[in-house]
Formats: structure tokens, sequence, C-alpha cells
């Protein structure tokens, strides 16, 4: 499997601070790929080695075929760097326009160096404005316009070369709630429409349960957990990873609340999890008809990741080990994800 | 007006309009001194001041041995004072223009002592250009010729005018110093014709026309400035 972008044991030092330490990320084309921490982990550091803004010190870069960065040094010409970087758009927290050029202005600037005439470039312009629905607002200068807009600029200016990749560097942590949410949206849809890869940094583990498929968590300039969005936000293996998702810490928390202490014999704790498709059924009743047991939920919760609503339960079921394992094959079979979870958790 | 000026001023109409001493050729002189030197001493402030910042740590050319070698090359000139630069650089100046004194000679010391002050001020207007831009600049692919002349240069327009205009007024009061080297002007009229002689009305009316001049060009500046800006709303 070819990764559209391949980062390789890539490192990056600043004297002794180690920015970035051995870090691995593939990323498919076609994913969202949410990279997540808190500010000085490491992320935009990481990220801008992506199109080489950042040299690293160790490590290789392999973007959509080409290797950046191999060996301790570029392996392109500043000459093919700049070709390259046309194919990987980049929009930034404080949206990083021109402010004495106006809007179209803006966008025409990334199209210096394309082939199209001035007819052609205005008319792409004019699309791209469109498509971020800024047209009317293309001889504004950009002190003119809100945050939102501006970012909306910004993003049409990032994908005036039609790239491939699209790095979105804390893009929505300078706006307000809505605008968030509308430049979150466009996001997912020029992931959908034009097949754009993304990659989102972010602090906020909201915008990257609404449009990631993927996930990294970083600490230290290192990578805690990565994988997909589903498993690392049901069931975050690391601390930090538990503490940006946020979800998990509610439930560890509502089953200390109940108090129960440690599980008695033939009780066992599950997490369920399940999406849209089996939420219909009601599989709590069916494992007390078929199987017999004693089923108490202690915990439930839907949450949207994508498009997806994914529901999470934690059950108390009593019966012997037999039961246990009928109740396990049950799950299974109604395509629900179904984990022992250790009684730990209840004390 | 030329009766009045002859009754109440009689110094100042003595020296006449035309001649050595005339007012018109010293309004002239200041102007031929403030111009030139603005072009050439303009351009190699702007070409300083660039590279200053260019070459800078964390800048698109960071280069530490270039941005020293510029570095040290204005602290130099800006260092010297300009009536002592006007008579250290004489022989140079007999080098380029073929004379040590009058007002072409001139030209050359007044080049080299308002470039230093212009390239500093140029490195300032340049650095208030946010670090980001030129990022998102190198992320789309543009090459150091763009981001020289789309962000740096056009981002801080408004500002190079502003220092500009200071820059033009301070060389217009350099040029009242030029007159040591006998190269004329408002400021020489005012000492050597008024006063050297006790003259105080040649005096004050040739420092009027300097603040005239001063004037002219703070209100163009201004308006330019503000014209060019779209950073605030």
């Amino acid at each position: 499997m070819a990764y559209i972008i391949d980062l390789d044991h890539v490192s990056v030092t600043f004297g002794d601070l180690h920015a970035v330490s051995d870090v691995t990320i593939k990323v498919e084309k076609g994913d969202v790929y949410g990279v997540v921490g808190y500010s000085g982990a490491g992320k935009s550091t990481l990220v801008r080695t992506i199109n080489l803004l950042q040299l690293p010190t160790a490590g290789t870069i392999e973007v959509a075929g080409t290797t950046l960065f191999k060996d301790g040094q570029a392996q392109v010409t500043s000459k093919e760097l700049q070709e390259k970087r046309r194919n990987i758009g980049m929009i930034f927290q404080h949206f990083n326009l021109l402010n004495e050029a106006t809007v179209i202005d803006n966008v025409a600037f990334a199209l210096k160096h394309s082939d199209l005439d001035d007819d052609a470039i205005e008319a792409k312009c004019y699309e791209l404005l469109d498509l971020v629905g800024l047209k009317a607002k293309a001889e504004n200068y950009p002190v003119q316009l809100s945050g939102g807009e501006q970012q909306r600029v910004a993003i049409a200016r990032a994908l005036a070369n039609d790239p491939e990749i699209l790095i979105s560097d804390e893009a929505t942590s300078a706006l307000d709630p809505q605008n968030t949410n509308q430049i979150l949206d466009l996001l997912k849809r020029l992931n959908k429409e034009l097949g754009l890869t993304i990659v989102l940094i972010t602090h906020e583990m909201d915008a990257v349960k609404k449009i990631a498929n993927k996930i990294a968590v970083m600490q230290h300039g290192q990578v805690v957990e990565q994988g997909k969005l589903r498993d690392v936000y049901l069931r975050p293996k690391a601390e930090l990873t538990r503490q940006f998702v946020g979800g998990s810490l509610a439930a560890a928390e509502t089953l200390k609340a109940f108090n129960l202490g440690t599980l008695g014999e033939n009780e066992q704790l599950y997490q369920v999890v399940f999406s849209a498709q089996t939420v219909t059924k009601s599989v709590i009743l069916e494992l007390y008809k078929q199987v017999g047991v004693d089923v108490s939920m202690l915990y439930g919760n839907i949450e949207v990741l994508g498009d997806e609503p994914v529901g999470t339960m934690f059950i108390l079921v009593t019966g012997d080990e037999q039961q246990q394992a009928q109740v396990e094959s049950l799950l299974k079979s109604y395509q629900v994800e179904v984990t022992k979870v250790d009684g730990g958790i209840l004390a | 007006m030329s009766e009045l000026i002859s009754k109440y001023l009689p110094n100042v109409a003595n020296l006449g309009w035309t001649g050595d001493s005339g007012w018109g050729t010293a309004l002239f002189q200041t102007i031929f001194m403030t111009f030139w030197p603005a072009v050439i001493g303009g351009l190699l402030g702007l070409i300083f001041g660039l590279a200053l910042v260019l070459t800078k740590d964390g800048g698109i050319l960071a280069n530490r041995a270039w941005f020293n070698l510029c570095d040290k090359i204005v602290s130099f000139f800006r260092a010297i004072p300009f009536i002592i630069l006007l008579a250290f650089i004489a022989p140079f100046t007999q080098l380029v223009v073929g004379t040590q004194i009058g007002t072409t000679a001139a030209l050359v010391p007044l080049s080299l002592g308002v470039f230093p002050f212009f390239a500093r001020q140029v490195e300032v207007a340049l650095e208030s250009v946010d670090r980001g831009k030129v990022e998102a600049a190198q992320a789309l692919g543009s090459t150091n010729w763009d981001i020289i002349f789309d962000v740096y240069l056009s981002e801080a327009r408004s500002e190079l005018v502003r220092v500009s205009t200071v820059t033009l007024i301070s060389l217009i009061g350099l040029t009242a110093m030029a007159g040591a080297i006998g190269a004329g002007g408002l400021g020489n009229t005012a000492i050597a014709y008024g006063y050297n002689r006790f003259n105080n009305d040649v005096t004050v009316v040739a420092t009027f026309l300097v603040l005239i001049l001063v004037l002219i060009v703070q209100l163009v500046g201004d308006w330019l400035a503000k014209k060019l800006n779209h950073q605030v709303r």
C-alpha cells in the first residue's frame, strides 16, 4: 500500500530540544488525519516537515510518491520543492492572508506560477471563491471580512493549485464555535467531493471527532497513540488520550459514582459499542431472553464520530462462565463490539 | 510684494532670486541635494534593509556571514557624524564625481549619510510583516522574489512610505550641512548670508522656506501612507 504521506521515524531537534522524536505517521489518500495534543507537543513542527517548511533532523519523508527527505538531507532542489508545495495546500490559525491585497488577489497570488493565462486565472479564482461561498466579497480587503470568512479565503487560496493534500494547522482555533463548524463542514465537504486528503492539527477533540477518520495523539514530541478514530476514541489506551477523549473519562467517573466496590462472583463488566445499524435491535432484551442472564446498564452514551452515531454502554452481566461466553458471542452476532472491562474501574 | 520685501527685509531682497547667492538658486540646490541622495541612498537603504531582514536568523535567506557584513556596514556609516563624513569620504567623492566641492560633490556624502539611517528604518518596517504571511507564501510554493515583492514590500508598503517620509525630512536637515563643502542650499544661505553677516531676516526666511519643504513632504507622505494602508478596518 502506497501512502500519500509517509513520515518514517521523523525527528526534529532544535539544539537540545527534541521537538519531534522518532514519529512515524502514514496517511492514506482520502484520509482526514487528526493530530491532537496540547500546545508545545510538537504537532505543528511535525506537520511542517510534510512540505519541508521545517527540515527534519532525521527520518524519511515521502509525499505523493516523491521522497522529499532522506538520509539527513532534502532530496529535492528548491525549485522542485516549490512545485511540490503547490500540491500541498496549507491553512493556518491566523489565516496569514495578504492584507494589502484584495480577496481575489490573495487567491490569484497562489496561481502566479500556474500555466493558466490571466483570464483563466480570474475565472479559476471566482470558481474557488464560489466554492467557499465568498464570490461576492472578491473585491474586499481581508480586514473587511470576519475571521471565518478570512479562513475561507485562505482555504480557497490553499486549493488554488488543485492540491491532493491540505494541511490545517489549528485552522479553527481562533474562530468562534459557529465559524468553527462552518469551516469543519467545508473541509469535510472538500474531503468527500474532491477526495482531498486532510491533515488536521488541533487541540480541540471536537474538531477531530467531527471530521477525522484517523487520529494520532502527541505529547512531548512523540505519538503516544494512533489509529482509526473509532478505536482510539472508544478505547483510549494512553492517559493523555483519555483526557482528550473526555467521554471515557465521564464513563469512568459515572461508574465510580455507583459505589459498587468490587465485582461479585459471576459478575462481569462489559463495554459494549454499537453503531447506527445495530441500535434498532433491542440487544439487551435478547440477552435476557436467549441466555437468561441478568443485565444492568450502568452507563450509556451516544456520540457522533464523523457521520456515524456510535453508542457506548457499560453493562454488568450476572451469569456463569458459560453464560458469559454466550453473551459475548450473541453480542458479536449482532455486530456489537464487546470488551471485558476489569472490575477495578468501579473502585 | 517685492517693495514690501525690500522695505522690511532689506537683506533678503539684496540676495535676489538668481545668481550664486540667490534664493531661487539656494532653493533649487536644496531640492537637488534632497532628490538625488533620496533616490540613490533610498535604493541603497532599501537593498541593505531587505538584506538585513532576509539574511537574519529565521529569514528566508538566513546567512550569518552576509547578515553580519550588512549589519557592520550600516552600523559603521551610521556611526560617523555627517559633518565628518563630508570630509572623510572626500577622496571617494573625487573619484566618483570628479570634484570634492560644490552641490554635485555633496550628492555622494549625502547618499552615504542617509542610506544607513534608511536601511535601519526599512529593516524595522519589513519586520512588521508577520512571519506567518511569509510562511504561507512559502507553503504556496512562492519563489523568494515573490516573497520579497508580493509579501515583504507589498505588505509593508504603507510603513515604508512612512519611514521614507521620516528619512526625507532628515535628509533635508543634512543638506543644510552640505554648505560646509560649498554645496550651497538654504542651510548655507541661513548660515553664510544670515548668521555670519548678522542678517537675521535672511536666517528667518531661509528657515521658513526649509519648514515649508518639510511640511510638504510630511503632508504628502502621510496622505500616501494612509491611502496605501488596508491593515485596519
